[in-house]
């Protein structure tokens, strides 16, 4: 049946890739939205938006009942549930066929099949496909190992036992964990392979019994579970893993009468064997690697599919060259990878050929982002500022473009994960394809390596400030008749290091205290050129309140402009614990007046999937504790006060 | 356009020499102003930083907007008397919160900045210059008072500080003190004249008498927080409005006032789109000859100054002596007034006297650049009027409603300094350059003039005149009034509002042109201009 009028029940970059396709097939749209997303510009783009009150998901985007109102109010007759939220919902699933309209996905049961990974696990083992078999009683030849939710994804509940005795409070955890996030506290654990790689398979199948395997990609690199850069081809593969990979793919989707995208997700190990580990029977969110090799529309193939139609040919096209994605996130991988809000300012990647799409051509950059400039990045959803993906004939050629374009692009607002990706697509270790799903972990420090600001940049901050305060004066920047001091600017780099800038402009141009010898070529509010020994060299320079941005082909610095006059209100108590993060209070475990030791836990903060402990900062008592759970708190409120003994 | 053309030869022997003499008057200049930087030498300064107090130009650097330019006034006050350079206070024209504002600041560094005759003088020429151009005045007070072996050049002209304080709250211009220290006895009506008071905690000092005088008259014990200090003010006294915690929140504070202030000012600021001049003002180094007696073309000084090298001339084939004429400087509209050859002769003076007339027609500022030796004397001057000449144009000047500036170029003698705006005739501001100089009259003619008067004398009286007497006395005479006519004598008097290097003079005009612009610019009315 004919997809007229699609309704994305989705929100950020995905519902803007489907209104993409959907705008190029020319079927109407309908978007939904949460109230944070008033303004986003999914709701924006679509023809129609339907507002679900609220802001939390599960007021809004996991309202399986809200989300089959708005598609009959709006007049829809089909539904795209993204990835995510309610995509893997077989209960959602059923409700939108239920209430007549076309699910864009694969059928319900399938969706069921696969919810439980302990269930799935056994189906693809009967299947004939290699398993990691789920261990009821771990021994300690089994270590290290994995606890997992069995309903989960997203890297949500998984933990890490090394030792056994760590064992029965990892299974709590994930348990509570596994509970809130995914309705069910079903747990396993499985070996763990440290140097393990995460290979998947991009599946399409459709009712008439063709099912193709489009590709492999390699998503080893991850940061807590979660996918930070994706490929295909997946490096170093030789052709007969790959064919048996593929073929186990799908078998697999066989089994369940698979229809629609999918992907079928392995451990490979070094020694080349690889074991089934989940299949997601939805779109992945680094779907575009697979489009930007194959040329195919892979939201355009699951509207076909989902009308009832065949796919196009027996087998996909071949691939051709190599695409490599970047998930850029609102986070600090140097401290934890902790989520970071506010407003981003401005999003400029140079070089961007396609959004959404491929475009015509064998190389390319593509940008799938959700965000723009004033887009508030928030607690309730995935940070997830965008998708950078480059293609290329070569895979070194790819992650050279991709590298390029993070270092080059300005991202104003939040801290993100920028340079770790850069230095990712950059070290050694990756580009001879010695990835596995600990690579992160296991290079964070040399990744995010943090050396301070580039000093230059810092006086190029200055002199763009001094440039910007004095905008429209007509006399000479901080003229003196008797000079008896430089000017002075001080800023704060992201690792909080401080920088003073003194400087002087005499008769014969800037005298910059440690600077010797170099000449300021020109000094606009936005724009610094300075000349080193002879090299020029241009700084952009952006400021939103104290924040400043200077960006340079040889990377970023974010600078906060140093108040001359720091309010002596404003101090902080020693044993103060401010929150490290934005996200709500699960619970607390202490209360006022009691005595504590250092390292004792306090409360627990939920953020971004996670749960943080803060705990006491020294032996003492606790003289105030501010919140409550459920209370949320913005970075910096303060949480507790603990009084250190004498 | 009527861009100027130029005659400067940079590489030539006669520029290269003019410039080699005002570099080294330059480097003498730089000398005596390192003088008033450094306070009261490293010992008192490293003290008082002890304190974790900071320096009266650190305080006016926070005080002031960062990038602003400051133009620092009388740096050489009591340049030549028993007092140090600069007179223990700084005083200039800087910007806070986009205002510019008159700034002062005590020197604690210097005998406790105790205020000495200079001082005095110092701070009233400030106080002149808040007035005149509706400046707000900034007062950063921290004085052990006056210097009592000076008391009796200070006690009684210095009742004049608290009367200008009130008189400028009156006129509607705001006063603002931020005491950082002692501001005891007298003192204390620093503060309590002004319009905002910023006290710093445990450090600020008001009140009439301390303890021990107030044992001395009323037998009370008492110490200096329940007297004088800033708590106390702030919660009981009332005397201060503002409690700072430290030095930075009180210039914090002091900022804020300002911000508040409602200050709207009447007149434009310089324009950033004025092009630049059309000739490099480093030049301005050698147009000055070493020597006053050479004479040399002032527009090759307008051509480095004003706006595009664009002047155009009034009446140039009148009155040769004297180059008028209409220019822009910053933007600003200025008439230029500058002496070419010395003399002034009786056209020079009819043709100056109309044109400051036009200028107060058309609400123009004037700019004076001087190097006169003087009206002409002689019997066909004195028969053909020079006086009447000279008189209408010292009236003209006098009684002129635009603001004035001076700038001693070269030679400022006799009564064509008076003609030529000299400090008498109150310019807004007036700067001298290292090579000027400014007497009665030329050391030598006066020599000269005290020796034919001596002959004369003992001529009259039939004694013999004694020939080498006369000629000692005439060396003498001729190196005390060299001396004294010197800038920086000049300056240590207040005869001026500083030295400045020639190749700042069009930054501080235009400082001074935007300061000036605070009041109403406007000309004085009544007859049509006169054609003379």
């Amino acid at each position: 049946m004919l997809i007229t009028h699609l309704l994305v029940a989705n929100r950020g970059e995905i519902a803007r890739r489907v209104l993409r396709t959907c705008r190029h097939l020319g079927i109407a749209t309908t978007a939904v939205f949460a109230d944070p997303d008033t303004d986003a510009p999914h709701t924006r783009e679509a023809d129609t938006a339907v507002r679900l009150p609220g802001a939390a998901p599960a007021d809004t985007y996991l309202r399986g009942d809200l989300l089959v109102a708005a598609a009959l109010a709006a007049g829809a007759d089909a539904v795209h549930p993204g990835y995510g939220f309610l995509s893997e919902d077989a209960e959602f699933a059923r409700a939108v066929v239920g209430a007549g309209l076309t699910w864009v996905g694969p059928p319900p049961a399938a969706i069921a099949a696969m919810g439980s990974k302990t269930a799935a696990k056994r189906l693809m083992a009967a299947a004939g496909v290699p398993v990691l078999d789920a261990l009821a009683a771990p021994t300690e030849a089994d270590l290290p190992l994995l606890v997992k939710a069995a309903a989960g994804g997203g890297g949500r509940g998984m933990r890490v036992v090394r030792r056994l005795d760590e064992l029965a409070p990892a299974l709590a955890a994930a348990r509570a964990e596994a509970a809130k996030s995914f309705g069910s506290d079903e747990v396993f654990c499985e070996r763990y392979l440290p140097t393990g790689r995460h290979v998947e398979v991009q599946l399409l199948a459709d009712a008439r019994g063709t099912v193709w395997a489009v590709g492999e990609r390699d998503c080893s690199l991850q940061r807590r579970h979660q996918k930070v850069i994706e490929e295909t081809p997946a490096p170093g593969l030789d052709d007969a893993t790959r064919a048996a990979l593929h073929a186990a793919a799908v078998t697999a989707a066989r089994a369940i009468g698979y229809t629609g995208a999918g992907t079928a997700e392995f451990l490979l190990a070094p020694d080349g064997r690889f074991h089934f580990l989940e299949m997601n029977t939805r779109l992945q969110v680094e779907h575009p690697v697979t489009e930007c090799v194959t040329g195919l529309d892979l939201v355009a193939l699951q509207l076909r599919v989902a009308e009832g139609e065949p796919l196009p040919a027996p087998h996909p096209p071949a691939p051709r060259g190599h695409a490599i994605e970047a998930r850029l996130y609102a986070e600090d991988p140097a401290h934890d990878w902790q989520p970071r809000t506010g407003t981003l300012h401005l999003l400029d990647i140079p070089g961007v050929t396609a959004e959404f799409t491929t475009a015509p051509g064998d190389t390319g950059l593509r940008l799938d982002s959700g965000v723009e400039p004033g887009s508030s990045i928030g607690v309730h959803y995935d940070p997830l500022l965008a998708k950078v993906i480059a293609w290329a004939p070569t895979r070194a050629a790819a992650a050279r473009r991709l590298a390029d374009a993070l270092t080059r692009a300005r991202i104003h607002g939040p801290a993100t994960n920028r340079d770790l990706l850069g230095a990712a697509l950059r070290h050694p270790g990756f580009l001879a394809g010695r990835v596995h799903t600990a690579f992160l972990a296991e290079h964070t420090v040399a990744l995010t390596a943090a050396p301070g600001a580039d000093p230059t940049a810092v006086l190029a901050a200055a002199l763009a400030d001094a440039a910007a305060g004095r905008a429209g004066r007509a006399l000479p920047s901080g003229w003196r008749n008797l000079p008896s001091q430089p000017q002075s600017r001080r800023y704060t780099a992201a690792d909080g290091t401080e920088y003073e800038v003194r400087y002087r402009f005499g008769r014969t141009g800037l005298d910059a205290e440690g600077h010797p010898g170099t000449v300021l070529v020109r000094a606009d509010p936005d724009r610094v050129v300075l000349d080193t020994g002879g090299v020029r060299r241009g700084y952009r320079v952006a400021r939103y309140g104290d924040l400043v941005h200077v960006d340079s082909p040889a990377g970023a610095t974010v600078l906060t402009a140093v108040d001359r006059f720091p309010d002596p209100a404003v101090r902080t108590d020693p044993g103060a614990l401010l929150a490290p993060m934005p996200g709500t209070v699960v619970r607390t475990a202490a209360t006022v007046g009691d005595t504590v030791t250092a390292g004792q836990p306090l409360l627990w903060l939920e953020a971004m999937k996670m749960e943080h402990r803060v705990t006491a900062p020294a032996d003492g008592t606790l003289a105030e504790l501010c919140v409550a759970p459920g209370q949320q708190v913005e970075p910096g409120t303060l949480l507790a006060v603990v009084r250190p003994a004498r | 356009m009527t861009v100027l053309p130029t005659r400067v030869d940079p590489a030539g022997a006669e520029h290269t020499g003019h410039r080699a003499a005002m570099l080294g008057k330059l480097a003498d200049l730089a000398a005596e102003h390192a003088k008033a930087l450094a306070g009261g030498g490293p010992r008192y300064v490293e003290r008082h930083r002890a304190r974790g107090k900071l320096l009266p130009r650190e305080r006016i650097e926070l005080l002031t907007d960062r990038d602003a330019p400051f133009l620092e006034l009388s740096p050489l006050a009591a340049w030549g008397s028993d007092h140090p350079v600069g007179a223990a206070l700084v005083t200039g024209v800087g910007v806070v919160e986009g205002v510019e504002c008159v700034i002062t600041a005590n020197d604690p560094t210097v005998r406790g900045g105790a205020s000495n005759p200079w001082t005095l003088r110092k701070a009233l020429r400030a106080n002149e210059i808040a007035l005149t151009n509706r400046l707000p005045l900034v007062n950063l007070v921290e004085s052990g008072g006056a210097d009592l072996p000076s008391q009796k050049e200070i006690f009684i002209p210095g009742g004049a500080l608290f009367r200008d304080l009130t008189r400028l709250s009156a006129a509607g211009i705001p006063t603002v003190a931020v005491v950082f220290g002692n501001s005891t006895a007298g003192g204390a009506y620093v503060p309590g004249m002004s319009d905002h008071t910023v006290l710093v905690k445990e450090r600020a000092k008001v009140f009439l008498g301390g303890p021990p005088l107030v044992r001395m008259a009323t037998g009370e014990e008492s110490d200096d927080e329940s007297l004088g200090g800033a708590e106390m003010h702030a919660r009981t006294s009332g005397l201060a409005d503002h409690f700072a915690v430290d030095e930075p929140d009180a210039l914090r504070l002091a900022r804020r006032i300002v911000a508040r202030l409602n200050h709207r000012k009447p007149g434009p600021d310089p324009d950033p789109s004025a092009p630049p001049p059309a000739y490099d003002e480093d030049e301005l180094l050698g147009i000055v000859p070493g020597d006053l007696k050479v004479p040399f073309d002032p527009r090759e000084v307008i051509a480095r100054i004003v706006d595009g090298s664009d002047f155009d001339e009034f009446k140039p084939l009148y009155g040769t002596s004297l180059v008028t004429g209409w220019a822009r400087l910053f933007g600003y509209a200025v008439g230029i007034l500058a002496n070419a050859q010395g003399v002034l002769f009786s056209q020079e003076s009819q043709k100056a006297a109309q044109f400051i007339q036009l200028a107060n027609q058309r609400d123009i500022p004037l700019l004076f650049l001087h190097n006169t030796t003087g009206y002409m004397v002689g019997r066909d001057y004195e028969q053909g009027g020079i006086i009447k000449h000279g008189a209408m144009m010292i009236n003209a000047v006098a009684n002129s409603r635009v603001p004035h500036l001076s700038v001693l170029m070269g030679a400022s003698y006799g009564a064509g300094h008076y003609g030529m705006c000299g400090r008498a005739y109150e310019p807004r501001f007036l700067f001298s350059w290292p090579s000027a100089k400014s007497a009665v009259m030329g050391p030598q003619q006066l020599a000269g003039v005290l020796s034919i008067v001596a002959r004369q004398s003992a001529a009259a009286k039939g004694r013999p005149y004694d020939e080498d007497a006369d000629a000692a006395v005439r060396a003498m005479v001729e190196q005390q009034i060299e001396a004294e006519s010197l800038p920086v004598f000049l300056s240590g008097r207040l005869y001026d509002d500083g030295v400045i290097d020639p190749r700042d003079t069009r930054t501080v005009l235009g400082l001074c042109l935007s300061a000036i612009h605070n009041a109403p610019v406007e000309g004085a009315r009544g007859y049509g201009v006169f054609r003379m």
